[in-house]
């Protein structure tokens, strides 16, 4: 490996380890936050019946995951062709 | 005719597929018995991931534990997908791009160190074995409730059917025959829901009739169900739960246990791209929805069926249901025991309320009752669905086959990645280098054969702690190989003595915590404190304990690493590969 190739290596890491740290951010934020440990925040905003932070815990949360998948997925095959390492 | 024959019809036509499916996908290599050969779509693959991890806890149990429990059950929801999260971004991909075969091999090369491979090894069986001893006594269950054999007959049926293919397709055979399985469990669970979704909500869609308005009484379903449970001295269905760090960690736990379980991680190996690995996990995960968003509204609204059926005048007043009036589905499932009466105040009514509640006593001897006559286990919920929604037979049909299809699915799974753990990690890597590709395959097929006869004797002899050693599985993978396989990945400065010494340390942490509250080598009695909230350490379940066991992994893997030497450049060459997509095409053929 180049010099060159291992500074573009580095860069592709980071760039991915930023996309993985703000997803995860989500991931929790969905899940622990707003199902669990933040709820009695969300106990304001009704949602069939109950309340918002139920909607996450019992549906929400799993959509969310879904997409942060699907994100996270279509960003990284984009980086991996702008750094030249795909496949 | 008989609903014995439509049974037969449905289980017997799933079964003569998976058997068809088995005589032609034949793996022909190791790379196809270990990998499907590493061709499978990813789409594809979604679907057998989603089979292979949909065990017969998730189809048969899994709405009966959240009608019972409500809200803080809503652990199993998120626990159980977000994991798929974590594999898809911190695991499944790095681990495609390694190329090799199973679970310790990684581990064992990118620690190059024969005890991490081994300590992997061991943690991979006891986690796969524990787990499949739920799968083989489900399919049991499964079997001698709707095709009246005896339980040890449906366990013995069960491992034939899955030898067919396992042994003679390894993954290929199991890749396929998890697409028909998710096929017919799917349909199997959304049918009847779809049903109740509309009887109840006049919505045909589960998942938002949950939200949508009870159509008998105009409420909102979910006020209508804390409303009756309430009236029974329940708690609400949807009440906040008081111990929110036990819930947090819990469901912590059971997301990193799922990313960390060995037969679900070597599904990803079988996607011919790096990138396919990361579209497979989002598949994966739709396909799992499906099943994941609907359960929880048959939970809610079979409790609500549950409850108009014992008290058809409603909860706040009226009495209950007269023994002698109970519809037939009570009948049929009082022979199986799963639901029992006992009429303790002598009115030959069923009432059924929550005994336990000390403020609600006064109300329940105003209203003459002298404690809870029924009681009824929480896999009615789903299979006797279709007879509370007076759905046609077929329907009860499709159940039984689906019930077969989730645990059936879960067990060729695991049995595989026990197989290939013997034979590859064992046989070929530590015992026998030398062996050559004919008889590597050879070793595949007789460890797959002997696994299954143990999984067949754990079934006959479930240790009588099925239930418990499910928390230790998930303990166990979250504890021990998440945290070595993504430090793995992430790290290029944690080395051998660091891995192996924080993977002993999370097995250790997590088997000792779990013992202490559910039995020495979970030998009943032998539990030095009881199992109740009042006695676990911060309040934290035995089954909660393994995110602070991945924890202790991380904190004693980087201190032993930092404080020994750098693994050799070699090493962190392969991290640095494992890390870019690039050339993972030629990697495979090793």
């Amino acid at each position: 490996m180049t010099e060159e190739d291992k500074k573009n290596a580095a860069a592709y890491w980071k760039a991915n380890v930023r996309l993985i740290t703000w997803s995860l951010v989500v991931w929790a934020l969905v899940s622990y936050g707003f199902a669990i440990l933040l709820r009695p925040l969300l106990a304001g905003i009704p949602v069939g019946g109950t309340d918002l932070g139920f909607w996450f815990a019992q549906q929400g949360s799993i959509i969310t995951f879904i997409l942060i998948i699907f994100h996270y997925a279509w960003r990284l095959n984009k980086l991996d062709k702008e750094f030249g390492v795909e496949e | 005719m008989s609903q014995y024959w439509i049974n037969m019809l449905f289980v017997g036509a799933s079964f003569a597929l998976y058997i068809g499916i088995a005589i032609w996908a034949r793996a022909g290599s190791t790379k196809e018995f270990y990998v499907a050969g590493g061709g499978v779509h990813p789409v594809t693959n979604g679907m057998a991931t989603a089979a292979d991890w949909m065990s017969a806890a998730s189809f048969i149990s899994m709405a009966g534990i959240i009608a019972a429990g409500g809200y803080g059950t809503s652990v199993y929801l998120m626990g159980w997908t977000g994991g798929y999260v974590l594999l898809a971004m911190l695991l499944a991909p790095y681990l495609r791009k390694f190329g090799k075969f199973t679970v310790p091999d990684f581990i064992g090369d990118r620690f190059y160190s024969r005890g991490a491979r081994l300590v992997a090894v061991v943690c991979l069986i006891l986690i796969s074995v524990t787990y499949v001893i739920g799968q083989m006594s489900g399919a049991g269950v499964a079997f001698s409730r709707f095709l009246e054999v005896s339980n040890d007959v449906g366990i013995w049926l069960a491992a034939a059917i899955v030898f067919a293919y396992a042994v003679f397709g390894g993954m290929k055979g199991i890749t396929y025959t998890q697409v028909a399985q998710y096929v017919v469990l799917i349909i199997a669970y959304t049918i009847p829901a779809v049903f109740i979704a509309m009887q109840l909500t006049g919505n045909p869609i589960p998942m938002f009739g949950l939200f949508g308005t009870h159509v008998e009484s105009g409420m909102p379903l979910l006020d209508r169900l804390d409303l009756v449970v309430r009236d029974l001295g329940f708690a609400e269905y949807t009440a906040d739960v008081d111990n929110k760090l036990n819930m947090f960690l819990f469901t912590l736990s059971l997301m990193i246990g799922t990313a960390g379980l060995p037969h679900v991680i070597i599904r990803f190996f079988t996607v011919p791209k790096v990138a396919d690995a990361r579209w497979s996990a989002g598949w994966t995960l739709i396909f799992i929805a499906l099943l994941y968003l609907t359960a929880p509204a048959v939970a809610a609204m079979a409790r609500i069926n549950l409850v108009d059926t014992i008290y058809p005048e409603g909860t706040a007043q009226a009495e209950a249901i007269l023994y002698e009036d109970r519809p037939a589905w009570i009948q049929t499932w009082e022979e199986t025991g799963l639901i029992k009466w006992e009429d303790k105040n002598n009115d030959g009514r069923m009432q059924m309320y929550n005994d336990a509640n000390a403020a609600f006593a006064p109300t329940a001897q105003e209203r003459g009752w002298n404690g809870n006559e029924l009681t009824v286990n929480n896999d009615i919920i789903v299979l006797a669905n279709p007879e509370i929604a007076n759905l046609p037979g077929w329907v009860v049909g499709l159940i039984a086959a689906g019930g077969i299809a989730a645990a059936l699915s879960t067990a060729a799974g695991l049995l595989l990645a026990i197989s290939s753990a013997i034979s590859h990690d064992l046989i070929k890597t530590i015992i026998n280098p030398k062996i050559t590709e004919k008889n590597e395959m050879l070793a595949a097929r007789l460890s797959m054969t002997g696994a299954i006869l143990v999984a067949t004797w754990l079934g006959l002899n479930p240790p009588g702690f099925a239930a418990q050693v499910v928390a230790l599985a998930f303990g166990l993978a979250a504890s021990s190989l998440f945290p070595a396989l993504m430090m793995g990945i992430f790290s290029k400065r944690v080395n051998s003595k660091g891995a192996v010494a924080g993977m002993l340390v999370g097995l250790i942490s997590t088997s000792v915590y779990i013992f202490l509250y559910l039995g020495w080598f979970f030998i009943p009695g032998t539990n030095t404190f009881a199992n109740v909230p009042g006695e676990w350490m911060f309040g934290i379940s035995p089954q909660a304990f393994g995110a602070i066991g991945a924890m202790l992994n991380f904190a004693v893997a980087y201190a032993v690493s930092l404080s020994t030497e750098a693994p050799p450049q070699e090493i962190q060459d392969l991290v640095e590969s494992v890390r870019t997509p690039k050339g993972a095409g030629a990697a495979l053929d090793h």
